[in-house]
Order: C-alpha cells, then sequence, then structure tokens
C-alpha cells in the first residue's frame, strides 16, 4: 500500500489551483466532521437554555418592533413599502440577521477553534462549514417563522416564493465569503471584529432594511450603489411577490462572488498556520 | 523466520525526514502581530526572503535534520523553551518552517491535547464522537470502536454524564482512550503521560509501547528514565539548535542533565559547626577536580571524602552525612558515619576523611549534600549543627545507561545441577 507523502516547506511558488483543490477536496472530505462540530455547538446551546431557539430571533425582533412602533406612531415618516410595513421589516431584519451571521460565522468558528488549532491537525475547512450548518438550521427556523408572518397578514404566495429558499442560501453564500476574507486579520486582532459589528450597523441603514428606498436624495444614491442592497431586496421580493428590479445587479453579484469564494478558500486556507504561530 | 525478516526490510523505509529545517519567532507580542500581517501579505505573493531575522526574532527551530524509520523512537529532549514543542508542530504541519524541508509518509497521529473537542455539557459517549471526529475518524470507524474505547477508560458506569462532571483524571482517561484508537504511521507524542493515576499511565506506556513496534515515534519527554526506556535515538535541543543527535541514547541523556549545572543550594545550621572545606579523593588520595562542573568518578571504584570543619566549644557529640541526590530531587543513597559506628567529638579544627568502597550509584549526575547532626546520649538526632545541601555535582561514568539509581557489581556463577 503507497503511503501519503506529506511535505512541509516554505512556499516559494504559489500555485492557486492546487491549493483550492486541497482546499475544495478538505470543505467535502470533512463534512463528518463538519457535522459532528454543528451538532455538538447546537445540542450544548440548547442543553443549557430554556428558551433556546428563540434567542436566535430576539435581536431582529426587537429592531422590528422598534421600527414598527417608529413608524405607526408617526414618529419618523417613511416611503412606501407596498407591502404590509410588518412584514416588510420582520423579512427585511430576519434577512439581514442571516446576512450579518454569516460574514461573521468564519471568525466566530475559528476562533473557538483555536485551543485546538494550535494542537491538532485536521481539517480547518470543517470549521467553516460546521459554521455553515448551525447557520442553516437556525436560518431554516426564521423561514418558518416568516412563512408563518406572511400568512398572518393575508399575503398572498406566488410562485416565486420557491426561490426564496435559494435566494436565502445565495446571502449565506456571499456572507460566508466575505467573513472568509476577514477572518485572518480578525483573528489577529480583536479591533477587527469590533470594527465590523460597528460597520455592519451603521451599512443596515443603507440598505433597504427597515425602509424602502426613498425617491430621491443622498440616500437613495447610497442604497442604490451598496452591494447588500440587491441581496436584500432580491430576497425579499422572491418572497413577497414584490418588484425584481434590481435582479440584474444581483446575478452579477452572485457570479462575481463565485471566484472570489475560490480565492477566499485558498486565503484562508493560506493564513491559517500563520495564526497558529502568532496567536 | 526468513519471511518475517524479508517484511521488516521493506517496511523499514524512512518515514520522517527532516532537513535542515528553521523556524524563527517573534518575542514581541504587537510586533508579531504585524509581522503576521506581514506575512498573509507575502504568503499570497509568494516572497521569499525569510532567511534573515527581523528585528525582534529568533530562531526558535535552526537547521534541524534528522531521519526516522519504522520502529524507530526518537527521543525529543531539551530544557523548557528549546524548541521541542515547536518543532513538534512544524512535523504536526500546525505551522510552516521558515526554511528547511520535511517529508512525512504516511498517516500521523498526535498525542499531544488529549480530549481535543469536548464539550463540557455533552455526555461522555457524545464527546467520544466529538473527539473522534476530530482525530480524523469516520463515523463508522468511531461506531465500531466506541465500546472499545468505553472499556479502555474504565468509566462505563459515567459513561453518560456531562463530562463536566468527571474528574480531570477520568477526562483524560476518556481522550487517551480515543487517540489510542489510532493506528498512524507516525506517532509525535508531547507529554501527555504525566496525568492519570499510576495503573492508567502503566496502561498508556503498555499502548505506546505496542505502537512503537510498527510506528516511528517522536516521542518528547522531561522524564528520562521513560526517554532511556522508550528511544533508540535522540535528539538533544538547546535555543533551537541541535546539541546530541543520533542513536547514543545514554550521550544524549547524559549532556541534558549536565546541560543543568544545579547550583542552587540550601545552606543552615545553628552555627556551632562551620564548613571549611571539601574534597573528593580517588584510590591514590588525589583529589579529582571539577573541571566540566562535574567531579567525575568512576562506577564501582573507591572514593574519599574530605571535609574540613571548624567545631565550636559547646558541641557535644556529632556524626557526618553524606546524602547523595538524583536529578529529580529524590534522595537516592546516604554514606552516614553512625551506620559505619563512627560518633565524632574532638573541637577546633578538625579533617575527617571517609572511604567508600565502591561507588555503585547509576550512571548520571547527582547532587551531593553534608549534614553535621548533633548525637544525644540516647545516640538519637539532636540539633543540625551545619548543613549544605550542594558541595559537589558528581558525574557517574564508566557503566552505560541503566534505568536504577544503583548498580551492584558482584560475582555470578552457574551452579552445578547437584549443588540446586
Amino acid at each position: 500500500m503507497a503511503l501519503e507523502t506529506r511535505i512541509y516547506q516554505k512556499d516559494n511558488h504559489l500555485k492557486f489551483g492546487r491549493l483550492l483543490k486541497a482546499s475544495v477536496q478538505d470543505v467535502l472530505g470533512s463534512h463528518f466532521l463538519a457535522k459532528q462540530l454543528a451538532l455538538r455547538d447546537i445540542k450544548a446551546q440548547y442543553r443549557q437554555s430554556y428558551f433556546g431557539i428563540l434567542w436566535a430571533f430576539v435581536m431582529p425582533l426587537t429592531t422590528a418592533f422598534v421600527w414598527i412602533f417608529l413608524s405607526s406612531s408617526g414618529t419618523v415618516k417613511l416611503s412606501d413599502t407596498g407591502i404590509p410595513y410588518p412584514v416588510y421589516v420582520f423579512s427585511g431584519t430576519l434577512i439581514w440577521s442571516v446576512l450579518k451571521e454569516a460574514i461573521n460565522t468564519p471568525t466566530a468558528s475559528t476562533n473557538s477553534a483555536r485551543g485546538i488549532l494550535s494542537k491538532i491537525n485536521f481539517p480547518k475547512e470543517a470549521l467553516v462549514v460546521s459554521g455553515l450548518y448551525k447557520l442553516l438550521f437556525s436560518s431554516s427556523i426564521k423561514m418558518v417563522l416568516l412563512l408563518i408572518l406572511m400568512l398572518v397578514y393575508h399575503m398572498s404566495l406566488s410562485w416565486y416564493i420557491l426561490f426564496f429558499p435559494l435566494a436565502l442560501l445565495a446571502a449565506i453564500f456571499i456572507g460566508t465569503m466575505i467573513g472568509l476574507f476577514i477572518t485572518p486579520v480578525s483573528m489577529l486582532y480583536g479591533d477587527v471584529n469590533k470594527f465590523i459589528s460597528l460597520g455592519l450597523s451603521f451599512v443596515m441603514y443603507i440598505t433597504p432594511v427597515v425602509y424602502a428606498i426613498p425617491d430621491s436624495g443622498i440616500m437613495k444614491t447610497l442604497m442604490l450603489y451598496n452591494p447588500l442592497t440587491p441581496i436584500i431586496e432580491v430576497t425579499r421580493n422572491v418572497l413577497t411577490g414584490g418588484s425584481l428590479e434590481f435582479v440584474n445587479y444581483y446575478m452579477m453579484l452572485l457570479l462575481g462572488s463565485i471566484p472570489l469564494m475560490c480565492v477566499a478558500l485558498v486565503w484562508y486556507r493560506l493564513s491559517i498556520p500563520i495564526i497558529v504561530e502568532r496567536v | 523466520m526468513n519471511k518475517k525478516d524479508q517484511h521488516i526490510d521493506t517496511t523499514n523505509e524512512v518515514l520522517v525526514k527532516v532537513e535542515g529545517l528553521s523556524k524563527k519567532f517573534c518575542k514581541d507580542l504587537k510586533t508579531s502581530l504585524w509581522y503576521g500581517v506581514k506575512d498573509l501579505i507575502s504568503n499570497v505573493q509568494g516572497q521569499s526572503h525569510t532567511r534573515l531575522l527581523r528585528p525582534k526574532e529568533f530562531w526558535a527551530v535552526k537547521d534541524i535534520s534528522f531521519e526516522l524509520r519504522r520502529g524507530e523512537c526518537l527521543g525529543l529532549i531539551g530544557h523548557n523553551g528549546a524548541g521541542k514543542s515547536t518543532l513538534l508542530k512544524i512535523l504536526n504541519g500546525l505551522i510552516n518552517p521558515d526554511a528547511g524541508k520535511v517529508t512525512i509518509k504516511g498517516r500521523v497521529g498526535a498525542l499531544i491535547e488529549l480530549g481535543a473537542g469536548f464539550n463540557p455539557i455533552l455526555t461522555g459517549r457524545e464527546n467520544i464522537y466529538n473527539n473522534g471526529a476530530i482525530l480524523g475518524f469516520t463515523k463508522k470507524e468511531i461506531d465500531a470502536k466506541v465500546e472499545a474505547i468505553i472499556d479502555f477508560a474504565e468509566i462505563r458506569e459515567f459513561i453518560d454524564m456531562p463530562v463536566q462532571n468527571y474528574s480531570s483524571g477520568m477526562k483524560v482517561r476518556l481522550g487517551f482512550a480515543v487517540a489510542a484508537q489510532m493506528e498512524p504511521d507516525v506517532l509525535l507524542i508531547d507529554e501527555v503521560l504525566a496525568v492519570g493515576d499510576v495503573g492508567f499511565r502503566m496502561k498508556c506506556l503498555t499502548r505506546i509501547g505496542e505502537l512503537l513496534q510498527n510506528t516511528a515515534v517522536i516521542f518528547v519527554s522531561h522524564t528520562m528514565p521513560q526517554v532511556a526506556r522508550i528511544a533508540n535515538k535522540i535528539l538533544l535541543m538547546d535555543h533551537g539548535k541541535e546539541l546530541v543527535c543520533g542513536d547514543d541514547v545514554s550521550d544524549g541523556i547524559q549532556r541534558y542533565y549536565q546541560s543543568f549545572q544545579n547550583t542552587d543550594k540550601i545552606v543552615g545550621g545553628n552555627g556551632l559547626v562551620k564548613l571549611k572545606s571539601i574534597k573528593i579523593l580517588n584510590n591514590e588520595s588525589k583529589e579529582i577536580v571539577n573541571t566540566t562542573g562535574f567531579v567525575e568518578l568512576i562506577h564501582n571504584e573507591a572514593y574519599s571524602f574530605e571535609i574540613n570543619l571548624d567545631i565550636d566549644d559547646k558541641v557535644s557529640k556529632y556524626w557526618v552525612n553524606y546524602s547523595f541526590i538524583d536529578k529529580d530531587a529524590k534522595q537516592v543513597a546516604n554514606f552516614f558515619s553512625l551506620f559505619s559506628k563512627s560518633i565524632f567529638e574532638d573541637k577546633g579544627q578538625v579533617s575527617i576523611k571517609s572511604k567508600i568502597e565502591n561507588m555503585i550509584l547509576g550512571q548520571g549526575i547527582y547532587t551531593v549534600g553534608v549534614s553535621i547532626n548533633e548525637v544525644r546520649t540516647d545516640k538519637s538526632r539532636g540539633d543540625i549543627y551545619c548543613f549544605d545541601s550542594n558541595i559537589a555535582s558528581i558525574s557517574i561514568t564508566g557503566i552505560s545507561t541503566g534505568h536504577a539509581p544503583i548498580q551492584f557489581v558482584g560475582e555470578w556463577n552457574l551452579m552445578e545441577a547437584n549443588e540446586a
């Protein structure tokens, strides 16, 4: 039987294709480890709590309630959303929370494995995949919640709704891609994480999460250029049957994110040894 | 027999090959992090300007080379911070070397962290799967082995209890039991056996012994008797560089011990006796001079201790005791005047010479201490007049490595059948 041979040395010639292949192999090959880690975290999380999964919605729901109150009390005047405002704001905050979590997940799961990263050699990609599993779990529950909301408000369900899970997956894909780029640096400096969460809380207000794109003004320009806008808009609109005016921008983003994801995976793979030796 | 020999021949290939391996580290955290960012970028650009040290950097591992075949065990020793763990991390593929090359064939197993991936809230059984998955087992493999693991750990009674309620020993047991199921070609061990109770430690050593036969093992330890027992090759590291490398395990261990110049001493007593000087003489009454930091003595030869004391008039009767302390701070032998029926009562400037006919301490380094005690009228021990826990470090040579601190020499005869 031929033995597998590993060679460790300073890589002077970087071979992108080879690294990507190894990375993809590890993503696929570490399925069991990723599942085990995800199950471990989910089980442990709910075994120690009474409200369990409820906590996943508390943040987005509170934001939604605040905005429903602001809007219904007339404190802020918002442009017409085309659908019942509560549905608009709930779907917005929940989709936003999925996207935000997707961005944070690679960092969070890599960070939580800090202790074993420097002790045991296992496919690091499993950490990212396990984060994805956890994300899919909480997202699927959010999806059910949204559907219930739709029924409560007697929204008509169009056939487009079948694309909703796909759109959510796409949002997770793009979020994870962004997260993978951030992870290595934020593993080195704690500042990065704080900066990202601060930044995201501002970006939320130039994304049509809790209010629609205004008809004119600087806000309109910002929102139209913001690459997160089409993600939120298209995902919400396939659910509520709204207009798909951003679909071209959206498709461009998706197509662009595929090669970027490859770069992100290679970047992550290359960076882990450096992080292990520094932290 | 012939067949077996052939089999060994073919499997005796080199599994681990390390050539000119170097790794640098940074002393300062902030600088280190900044270099990390730079490395992240230069990594992507694929630059190779790395043989030089940047400010505040040092070589944690420098130009290490060795080869290891199946069935061989390399004892990796050195003081704390000598670069052993860094070397192990490179071999394990956790960090990349800055220069040099490592070639490893086959499955690599590491006994470095036991119980990785345990979640304290989950039960022992669930954690077997978590830990197993991280160690690279498939679900099928764990399913097949889970009963064997529980039996090996001897904690069946508690297997469905949350791991946070386990004692630390139980956690280690469970962790080792999972790791012991590995069948690696190359095994890295980093001082994990220091925990657990005696019974379990024996079990671990036995399992490692089983693995040794078909595995290339790299064994990091500070416990020299264990190294002497397991290793058949040695690499002694000091500040990242190799000091001793090769097949002479006992030489490596000797050099390791010698690298600890034990100059710590405790001096005390009630001051009625003052220690002036002390000499160790050989059979020709010539003083053995300390040249290497150690007084070198040959096993089973005769030696004398000559001590000069200044004794106060208030002192009544006294005895002298030399004690021999090994590297683990264990007192392994005494040379006690009382047991040689010698009690002294002379005052003023006194010289006492005492002779050991055969120095049968085993190979290694020992610290010699001395104490002078009051002898009461009932011959029990009274006040301590004077003691010094470290008057000399001796190094016993002339006998190859043994695990025991005492090596008797005597006559061995084959008895005739009718005699028995």
